[in-house]
């Protein structure tokens, strides 16, 4: 080993630490990489590419496996996500009641669009999600993990209106 | 670890419940939560002052309990929550209370709780003869149900082990580990006819036999495996059962475990049901503190173990072989059977794969019997189901009734009919594996063979009831997006096959289809469902053929008139203002979330048709109906 990548270990073992951590919690079991994952988007809120190689490499297996389990679970995401995240449910109840009219709304107030879902100030990100089980209650939208039940437009355009105030 | 002794708990329990004056149970299910059930909750703690949790209460413990406030698992009525039920000892009947602010808690335990009296205004009115509800039993909603998997879900703390087992929780396994072998287990359960509630509905105690016939290594681990994934849009039985009483469902999970002969357990739960991954988890972790899971249970010998495993957001791990390769550690992709689960499972190891409200089933059947079970149901299909009733419906939420009910019962008796005097069009049953039903199918008995005769199927259980302003067409197109979305690309079939479905739909939405699309749509519907691996692509087509079926006087107003019969597809859609009837009051400019209005003061205003929309916010809100879409 040349002395260039040693130095290149040690810096980047320094920025793994906490990645470690998850990966000592995990007993470095590859049978645990969807756990692990989880874990490193928790810390990251993402998964950022450098960090899905460092894990294939502590748990010996294939990077290609690591990124093909990162890319297969909706759940994942490889771009960073904004600080507040809205959660449009489109789950077959909230689409019978027009949750697609709230999707439509808000890509259009904040320039969104189902490929660009993260705002460039890293401010908001939307998801359209599949069901979250609240079907009594839809149209559902989940900003920042707090549930709004039976959403109409003029209801989220207010929220939103009132988040980016916050912000401003 | 000494044996652990139910009757000693239970015994203590009791004693401190005995002191109990009254017991208020405020539902927490996510719907509840949603409409602000915590605050509720943490009212009446406070306005009470009582103590809230029973676990806490040492015996001799100078906080005299008098009143017990618990958070319970979901009641079922969503959408009249937050709901309250409270109960006491002193020959007082339930109150359940619907609606519930947190204002109103003051109020209750001042009337209620302290005087017996009761507040009419939170009472439930009955919609059809406008009597006030005093207790559950007075409403449609319940009367109609038989709850089996769901008795005690809203009516005991999930969070208390303890509870559940002065409820008689846990004497079934300790039944089972020590006067049955598994194969009576495997038998008894065989006997009473139960079917996979997740949608299939292959025999459950089959499944088990199969695998305790299974030969294996000495020493080496068999799995059993509990899917609760439910990935269905427009579902929620499978999480509110996980939420509401965790234990029936590990005791059940336990009995099955025995049965089939496995010692180490897996909870594979979807990560976007965090109440449903802690509470299983504190239920797993109770239960191995007071000695019910581990070594030598009960002093049978029997050992078992189990643990959560979060899944991470693919609608196909619901396919159990996917689900195995999940657990695994692995992309979710389904393979070929056989070789099945039972012979080779999870890490080559025979496992047997459940469903959540299998699982929760099997504590009624060891208690009550297989001729009580058999009570329920139809003679193939015996028992009840629980479903998720949702869309256009005056109650939407949790429902447990016997299988062979009829659509009809369902709707108009148990969900009080559609809201808004529209009419019933359809109801989609099994989520986007599953098929709709038309008004010609309400009295028809819902079961396995009926609903799978007709191109449907149980599926997990949910049921969206549509009206006339629901179009069919953009509903398929919906589910088709779904599976496309979720198919994990294995088999070109799939993976391609509801790409072209899905653009297709998408041409006579858009209203650019020609008829040709609806012979290409069938043939490639037909040949996805012939020629899939696993049962998301055998499935996919089911929504589309069945409504090709039922609706097709709607897909061909699409293509032939360019119109959308129910009014609801965007494209066919152009809202415009009437300048006759505008008197330029700015109201739509204003609430306009797109900005597409523009116009002076008391003069005729105008749409922007690029930059509308088309949510038709500006249509409901005039005053004048100068908006319109057309």
């Amino acid at each position: 080993m040349n002395i260039a990548t040693a130095t290149h270990t040690q810096k980047s073992s320094r920025q793994f630490l906490r990645v470690d951590d998850i990966l000592d919690r995990f007993h470095h079991n590859p049978a645990k990489l969807i756990a692990i994952l989880q874990a490193v988007q928790e810390e990251y809120r993402y998964l950022p590419e450098p960090v899905l190689s460092y894990v294939a490499t502590r748990i010996k297996i294939p990077r290609a496996r690591v990124f093909g389990v990162a890319t297969f679970y909706s759940h994942f995401s490889l771009k960073p996500k904004g600080k507040h995240i809205i959660k449009i449910c489109d789950g077959t109840a909230c689409h019978v009641n027009k949750s697609g009219h709230l999707l439509d709304l808000i890509h259009k107030k904040l320039g969104l669009s189902d490929k660009k879902r993260t705002t460039d100030d890293l401010l908001f990100t939307v998801e359209k999600v599949s069901c979250l089980g609240a079907c009594g209650l839809a149209p559902v939208v989940v900003i920042d993990e707090r549930v709004h039940p039976q959403v109409q437009t003029a209801h989220l355009t207010q929220l939103i209106d009132e988040l980016m105030h916050e912000e401003e | 670890m000494p044996t652990v002794e139910l009757e000693t708990i239970k015994a203590a329990t009791r004693e401190k419940m005995a002191h109990l004056q009254y017991r208020v149970l405020v539902c927490n299910g996510t719907g509840c939560i949603a409409n602000g059930a915590r605050q509720v909750y943490n009212a009446f703690l406070t306005k009470t002052g009582a103590c809230r949790n029973l676990v806490s209460v040492k015996t001799g413990d100078p906080c005299h309990m008098v009143g017990l406030i618990s958070q319970t698992g979901c009641h079922g009525l969503c959408q009249m929550g937050p709901l309250v039920l409270i109960r006491a000892n002193n020959g007082f009947k339930d109150v359940f209370y619907c609606g519930v602010r947190e204002p109103d808690v003051a109020e209750i335990v001042e009337e209620t709780i302290k005087k017996g009296r009761i507040v009419d205004r939170l009472l439930y009115t009955n919609p059809q003869s406008g009597e006030l509800c005093r207790n559950p039993g007075e409403i449609p909603f319940y009367a109609r149900q038989n709850r089996l998997a769901l008795a005690e879900c809203g009516l005991i703390d999930p969070e208390s082990i303890e509870e559940y087992i002065q409820g008689g929780g846990y004497s079934m396994l300790r039944r089972a580990a020590l006067e049955m072998t598994p194969r009576e287990v495997c038998e008894l359960i065989r006997d009473s006819g139960l079917r996979g509630r997740g949608g299939a509905g292959f025999p459950t105690g089959r499944k088990w036999l199969a695998m305790l016939e299974q030969p294996g290594k000495p020493g080496e681990p068999r799995y059993l495996v509990c899917n609760g994934d439910e990935g269905d849009p427009g579902a929620f039985m499978d999480r509110s059962l996980m939420e509401g009483d965790p234990h029936r469902l590990l005791e059940g999970a336990m009995i099955a475990a025995f049965a089939a002969g496995a010692t180490v357990g897996y909870f594979y739960i979807r990560t976007e049901y965090p109440l449903a991954v802690q509470r299983v988890r504190q239920a797993i972790n109770d239960a191995r503190r007071l000695g019910i899971l581990g070594e030598n249970l009960f002093g049978s010998g029997f050992r078992f173990d189990c643990d959560v495993v979060e899944g991470a957001g693919a609608f196909v791990c619901g396919e159990e072989t996917a689900l195995l390769a999940s657990i695994e550690g692995k992309r979710g992709m389904p393979r070929h059977k056989p070789p099945f689960p039972a012979q080779e499972g999870l890490f080559g190891k025979p496992t047997v794969v459940n469903n959540v409200e299998t699982l929760a089933t099997i504590r009624y059947i060891m208690e009550q019997g297989v001729s009580a079970f058999r009570r329920f149901g139809t003679v193939l299909s015996p028992g009840t189901k629980t479903f998720a009733l949702t869309g256009r419906v005056r109650h939407t939420g949790l429902i447990e009734v016997p299988m062979g009910t009829t659509l009809r019962e369902v709707i108009y008796e148990i969900g009080g009919g559609i809201p808004g005097d529209k009419k019933f069009k359809a109801a989609q049953i099994g989520g986007p594996s599953g098929g709709c039903l038309g008004e010609t199918h309400l009295d028809l008995s819902l079961d396995f063979e009926n609903l799978t005769a007709l191109g449907a199927m149980v599926g997990s259980g949910g049921i969206v009831v549509m009206d006339e302003e629901t179009c069919i067409v953009e509903v398929s197109r919906f589910f088709m997006q779904f599976t496309q979305e979720e198919s994990c690309g294995k088999c070109v079939l799939c993976r391609e096959g509801t790409k072209q479905m899905l653009a297709l739909l998408q041409d006579i939405v858009d209203g650019t289809a020609e008829l040709e699309h609806l012979s290409l749509l069938e043939e490639t519907a037909r040949a996805v469902k012939a020629a899939s691996l696993c049962g998301l692509g055998k499935s996919a087509p089911n929504p589309v053929l069945s409504t090709l079926t039922l609706f097709r006087n709607e897909y061909l107003a699409h293509i032939e008139r360019r119109l959308c019969p129910a009014g609801a597809c965007q494209a066919l859609k152009v809202y415009a203002v009437n300048p006759d009837l505008c008197k330029g009051c700015t109201l739509c400019v204003s609430k306009c979330p797109a900005g597409a209005i523009h116009g002076e003061k008391r003069q005729a205003h105008r749409i922007d048709v690029t930059s509308c929309t088309k949510c038709g916010v500006c249509a409901t809100i005039c005053k004048f109906k100068a908006i319109t879409a057309a």
